[in-house]
């Protein structure tokens, strides 16, 4: 019988992240897009950098930081009794930091993309810079949204290294799908991590065919 | 006095570093055109009045409100002035339908009987539903146009709208400029650089020139010389130039309609293609005067 938890685990992970990610990320990459300046392209490196370091790399570096032994990890143990070493909130933190490039750089296209006109237009109509955002700009941001909230949660479903570093594999609390495939295969349960591999490559391709079909239509019908 | 303006800039256009110095009033009710060449500083004279470009110093006053005054750091926010803008490509939000558009731009306060009115004003209500894709560039222009007015702005300010539709559009949208400016008691500012249009529209134009006014004034005593007494004026742009015998034929484009003109050797001199001209009548042969 095959043991949910590790798939549900992911599952949670993955959903909590995109939240997040979609919570940061939409002030972000309007930040970034509005006005260019040397300095923000420091930032927008900082912020893609996930995508071409090694996973342990970064992983190494979180468990560091995340480390009650000292630096902000031992800040954040001491004012606030928060661990994110081995725990389920330093998986969701960690996944953020992670996958943050999948969703801003999305977004920051996005943005620079839409007519500079539909946000000058709604400042003339007398409407604010948050009614601008909420009825003009991501409305029309929509395909960004997607492919962003979609990558972010294909992203954190897939990821590895960066969760053996800072979770290693505790059943129920920091062992998702992807690790227990691992684990499985270390012990030569074959069929079990069959199982898993199975359940995620379903998941995967049910995701990315659905934005597949939201997009054709998107594109076929103006309206 | 409904305006006052009064500002300078630094502009970086294409030809180099110019200072755009310009100072006018405006009457309560009045529709002004600014014309000129391009990178005159028509576009940031309207952006500037809408807070959407900053001024390196001035001030401007909309019935008795300061806009803005550099010399006491005041400088109210674009969503804070009472202005509908007409953007050259009308910027219309592709997610609305023509009626959402004015639902959005209505002030919450405002009676919703409003949008009605405007729709039927500027002949939409059969489009109402219909989001900008599936418009025409002269039905964009009266959504924009109805979109601008929806609030009822102290200031209209449309930047050169016209000109991306043909010329019998044309002539039919500039009624209904002339409607709304008209049955709404708006103050208006038109950048134009189409004659035919201040000459219906304008009860005032300013000529801008490097960055400068060069003159000021109702549009006929700007344009047209005075001392030319004519039974017949019009006035149009040279579209071609061609020598038959010892004269020259000029083909004038004037309203849609080409006007054919025999000029001398030596009133040819002064013409090119793409002038803008005025044609007079006194006698026999209309004779052509150039206006810039």
């Amino acid at each position: 019988m095959i043991d949910w938890q590790p798939l549900w685990l992911s599952l949670r992970l993955a959903v909590l992240t995109t939240a997040i990610l979609l919570l940061l990320g939409i002030p972000l990459a309007r930040w970034l897009a509005t006005r260019r300046r040397t300095w923000k392209a420091v930032i927008e490196a900082v912020v893609s950098l996930p995508m071409v370091l090694p996973p342990s790399v970064l992983g190494f570096y979180l468990l560091l930081a995340f480390s009650p032994a000292a630096g902000p990890g031992r800040l954040l143990d001491h004012w606030l009794n928060i661990r994110l070493v081995f725990t389920f909130p330093g998986l969701v933190v960690a996944s953020v930091i992670y996958s943050l490039p999948f969703m801003v750089n999305p977004l920051l296209a996005g943005f620079r993309n839409l007519p500079p006109h539909l946000h000058e237009a709604s400042r003339t109509l007398g409407k604010s810079d948050w009614t601008t955002l909420i009825h003009i700009l991501l409305p029309n941001l929509r395909p960004a949204l997607t492919t962003g909230a979609v990558l972010s949660f294909a992203h954190t479903i897939g990821e590895f290294g960066v969760v053996m570093m800072i979770g290693g594999s505790i059943p129920g609390v920091t062992r998702v799908a992807s690790v227990a495939i691992y684990d499985e295969v270390q012990s030569t349960h074959y069929a079990e991590a069959n199982h898993y591999a199975l359940v995620l490559l379903a998941l995967s391709f049910s995701i990315l065919l659905l934005v597949y079909l939201i997009n054709h239509r998107h594109n076929r019908s103006p309206l | 006095m409904n305006l006052q303006l009064k500002v300078r800039k630094t502009l970086h256009t294409a030809s180099g570093i110019q200072l755009l110095d310009v100072n006018f009033q405006l009457e309560k009710g009045s529709l002004l055109a600014l014309y000129g060449p391009s990178g005159a500083g028509k576009t940031t004279i309207l952006r500037i009045l809408a807070g959407l470009t900053d001024a390196d110093t001035g001030f401007i006053s909309v019935d008795n409100e300061v806009w803005l005054d550099t010399t006491h750091n005041t400088r109210l926010p674009t969503r804070s002035r009472s202005i509908g803008f007409v953007f050259q490509d009308f910027a219309l939000f592709p997610h609305m339908t023509v009626r959402q558009q004015l639902e959005f731009a209505l002030p919450a306060t405002a009676d919703r009987q409003t949008i009605d009115e405007l729709l039927e004003m500027m002949e939409l209500q059969e489009l109402q539903h219909r989001k900008p894709t599936l418009l025409s560039g002269g039905q964009q222009q009266r959504t924009a146009l109805a979109r601008a007015i929806a609030r009822r702005p102290a200031l209209l300010l449309l930047d050169e709208p016209l000109s991306a539709v043909d010329d019998e559009m044309r002539f039919k949208l500039q009624d209904f400029i002339g409607k709304a400016h008209r049955s709404y008691g708006l103050t208006t500012i038109l950048v134009s650089h189409y004659l035919p249009e201040i000459f219906r529209l304008s009860d005032e134009v300013i000529v801008l020139e490097n960055g400068r006014i060069q003159k000021q004034g109702p549009p006929t005593r700007v344009f047209l010389e005075e001392k030319i007494s004519s039974k017949f004026r019009t006035t149009g742009e040279i579209v071609d130039i061609q020598p038959a015998d010892i004269v020259y034929i000029v083909s004038i484009l004037s309203a849609n309609s080409i006007v054919k003109v025999i000029a001398t050797a030596t009133e040819r001199t002064g013409l090119h293609i793409g002038q803008k001209v005025m044609i007079a009548s006194k006698a026999f042969n209309p004779i052509i005067i150039p206006i810039s």
